[in-house]
């Protein structure tokens, strides 16, 4: 009974039983990091502002987004998806986002950047709600760790004024 | 492998794969890095694998003392010859 194979097979067994358990202490010790992200976005131009044929109104800003997410990086952590995103009400709908930018942070030393970018995908309303339109700008991320849940969070920046007329 | 070194084995087997495991979580997370942790596990299983898998000399200390089979047929078992004595008295019933 006590073979060769017997004995390679419950230390298998045992083995990946405990790298599982390693693996959901190394996912729960994520908890005790509390990260202080931190991120400013200004929009430096509004390079035009239009209303596309079939109504809805499109605007290409020049962006300038700085942030500091280091903190957010832990030994659990493989890599960190970050996206901008413009928060706007309408009366149709109470939250419309747009992402306008996004970007993934493969370690920690690339998680202190700056880029200065004009929207990297479309900005368009769903109908001609954006002439002097107040929107917010949110940076959004979330955390893939190498084991464990992903987790996402988002940090509310300063908003800005859209112009009352098309240019 | 007699019976004392399969418990040997066995115990070696647990003990040396957690003690690899609680050294790699501490090394890996004092250094942050999940890699270490990894590395360190994985070269524990296949030093635990070459220790307590393969049957070593020292698994064998303790074997086994068998009767010599001659020994056995000197001292036939009581109850073998009660059996036939029952058996044989049953057989003249039937017939």
């Amino acid at each position: 009974m006590h073979s060769f194979g017997y004995r390679a097979n419950a230390l298998l067994t045992f083995a990946v039983t405990i790298l599982a358990l390693m693996c959901a202490m190394a996912s729960f010790s994520d908890n005790f990091n509390h990260p202080s992200p931190s991120s400013s976005v200004q929009v430096l131009n509004v390079n035009w502002f239009q209303k596309q044929p079939n109504g809805n109104d499109e605007v290409s800003l020049t962006l300038n987004i700085s942030a500091d997410l280091q903190s957010l990086f832990t030994w659990n952590t493989k890599q960190v998806f970050v996206f901008l995103a413009a928060e706007y009400e309408t009366p149709k709908n109470s939250l419309n986002q747009i992402s306008l930018w996004d970007g993934i942070i493969a370690s920690k030393e690339h998680a202190k950047f700056w880029t200065h970018t004009s929207n990297k995908y479309r900005f368009i309303d769903q109908g001609s709600n954006l002439r002097g339109k107040e929107f917010n700008l949110t940076l959004h991320w979330h955390v893939m760790p190498k084991t464990g849940k992903m987790f996402a969070d988002k940090l509310v920046m300063s908003g800005y004024r859209l112009p009352k007329e098309y240019r | 492998m007699d019976w004392q070194g399969q418990k040997l084995a066995e115990q070696l087997m647990q003990i040396l794969l957690l003690a690899f495991a609680a050294v790699s979580f501490g090394t890996g997370y004092l250094l942050g890095s999940f890699q270490m942790m990894m590395l360190i596990y994985a070269g524990g299983v296949v030093l635990t694998t070459l220790v307590t898998v393969p049957n070593w000399p020292f698994f064998n200390r303790h074997p086994l003392k068998w009767l010599d089979p001659s020994e056995a047929e000197k001292h036939p078992k009581p109850q073998q010859q009660q059996q036939q004595a029952v058996s044989s008295k049953k057989k003249p019933t039937k017939k």
